[in-house]
């Protein structure tokens, strides 16, 4: 029995570091891949420069307008979902406590809603677009992205916000507050961190998708200068480049998935340190 | 209501589900004394206090019936009044749970709410109620340092201070000893004593010694269950019924 259980323990374990190393050298291979291959076609000229002519076929250029299609998308469609999004957790968190068969709903659906495919969030903005008149623009992509990535943005905080002690809202809620002071005061300020983590995740979600811009969004190949006409992203950037025959083309689309992860890495550290500056109010229970 | 008499409780029955966990309490809470609830844990006592401020409102499972008047008005049913009534009552729970702020800003947070606006005023205020908690000292120097890195029995000292400065006329507090050393345990007791000049205070506890030290007047609860009350004297003195006597006897189990 006792031998039969060290055994078990030393099965066990050796699973577990095989599963977490082989898993952290897959990332690190990816990681490798986009920099070894990405860094040679890294040049000053592709950061600042839109295509020229001929661009997808070995001439001279860069992707700034995806780099700055790509920003603008994300940062608005982030910012939109966050405006809508947290008022909605602090709703399911404060006001709804006595309702707890309505909040398994909406957990329930929004769960259910988050595990919709992309691609679908782009059909029904589209087909939006067509019942409007909207043509492919700016607007219509941001629009499509903060729906795609309010699930995430909601689940995410509404988990946050779970973890608030009861003890706190009491304490709150005897020194006279009201259900929407102990929201936005009291709530928010001991869930910041996790907040900003909702929001990054959020974003890298915004940033990093394909199909929900491809019909909605457009591309282009000039700088994005208006909501209303269509701009370039970096995933479909990637996309077009990597389709190219042209090797250097290729090489070009892993210089821009390097920026890709370049973005998302600038963000999350800028992000971390935000939420350290604001760590220190929290409560620890 | 007697003038006498800050809390009335009639006929007041929780429930949480299927199961009833306070039954028929009728109980009248004696102005500016100490009213200790007393009892074995789980016999309701905390859900009892709970009800006189309506932070039963965050337990979806308890369903309440009854009257609570304070001053006259009935708690229970108080709709959104509820929100003003509870500043008629400050908070001291088991463990100090200080607001996610700084130190300065856990007293001006409820002062604000109340409507002090003016920042001289505020800071007045500020330093006057963590005078009286006798925090000052130990924080004059640090005001804007989160309330995170106080000890524990600074922060229930800060939780007090907290409470007072909303000029409460009730105090609630649920076993607030029960976190702290036992230095800071007796400054509360002392604290108490003395605040009962001005407040009407309810104290939950299960420790024996500390409801002799203090109590005014005794509700003695078991199971859901108001067994006995009356005046400290009465209760422990002599004890009516046969489970206060083996409660306070110490054969209970």
């Amino acid at each position: 029995m006792k031998l039969s259980g060290k055994i078990e323990e030393k099965v066990f374990k050796v699973l577990m570091v095989i599963a977490t190393y082989s898993i952290l050298a897959i990332l690190a291979l990816i990681i490798y891949t986009i920099f070894a291959k990405g860094i040679k076609a890294l040049s000053w000229e592709i950061l600042t420069q839109v295509p020229k002519g001929g661009y997808y076929y070995g001439k001279g250029g860069g992707i700034l307008n995806a780099i700055l299609g790509s920003l603008s998308l994300a940062f608005g469609a982030t910012f939109l979902a966050f405006i809508v999004g947290l008022p909605v957790a602090l709703y399911i968190n404060v006001f709804l406590i006595r309702w707890k068969k309505l909040i398994i709903f909406i957990r329930f659906i929004l769960d259910l809603v988050w595990g919709i495919p992309s691609i679908v969030y782009g059909a029904f903005g589209f087909s939006m677009m067509i019942l409007l008149g909207l043509q492919t623009s700016l607007l219509a992509g941001m629009l499509t992205v903060t729906l795609f990535i309010l699930p995430i943005m909601i689940r995410s905080m509404d988990e946050i916000l779970r973890t608030v002690p009861i003890g706190l809202s009491e304490a709150a809620y005897s020194l006279g507050s009201n259900k929407s002071e102990l929201a936005f005061k009291i709530f928010t300020r001991q869930t910041v961190s996790g907040i900003i983590t909702a929001i990054l995740l959020s974003f890298g979600r915004a940033i990093g998708d394909a199909a929900s811009v491809l019909f909605t969004a457009g591309y282009t190949d000039n700088l994005p200068n208006s909501l209303m006409e269509p701009v370039a992203t970096l995933p479909l950037s990637i996309f077009f480049q990597l389709s190219s025959p042209v090797p250097a083309v290729q090489d070009r689309a892993y210089a821009s998935a390097l920026v890709l992860t370049l973005i998302i890495l600038i963000v999350s550290l800028f992000s971390r340190g935000l939420g350290k500056r604001y760590h220190k109010t929290k409560i620890n229970f | 209501m007697k003038p006498t008499h800050k809390i009335h409780i009639e006929n007041l029955n929780v429930y949480a589900g299927k199961q009833q966990i306070l039954k028929d309490i009728n109980i009248e809470i004696p102005k500016n004394k100490i009213t200790v609830i007393l009892g074995p844990s789980g016999c309701g006592k905390t859900t009892l206090l709970k009800c006189m401020n309506r932070l039963t409102d965050l337990y979806p499972e308890l369903k309440v019936t009854g009257k609570v008047l304070i001053n006259d008005k009935n708690v229970l049913d108080a709709g959104e009044d509820i929100v003003k009534l509870r500043q008629y009552m400050g908070l001291l729970s088991q463990r100090p749970y200080p607001l996610p702020m700084n130190i300065y800003n856990n007293i001006a947070f409820g002062l604000k709410l109340k409507g002090v606006k003016r920042r001289r005023e505020l800071h007045k205020q500020v330093v006057h109620y963590l005078q009286q908690a006798n925090l000052w000292d130990e924080v004059k120097n640090r005001l804007r340092e989160p309330a995170s890195r106080l000890s524990i029995g600074q922060q229930q000292r800060l939780c007090l201070a907290r409470g007072l400065a909303v000029n409460p006329e009730i105090i609630l507090a649920d076993e607030p000893t029960s976190a702290l050393d036992p230095i800071s345990s007796q400054y509360i007791e002392e604290k108490f004593v003395e605040l009962k000049n001005d407040y009407t205070i309810v104290l939950v506890t299960h420790i024996l010694r500390q409801a002799r030290r203090i109590a005014d007047y005794v509700v003695f609860m078991y199971l859901g269950e108001v067994i006995e009350q009356g005046t400290v004297e009465e209760v422990f003195g002599n004890p009516k019924m046969e489970k206060t006597k083996q409660y306070l006897g110490g054969t209970f189990n």
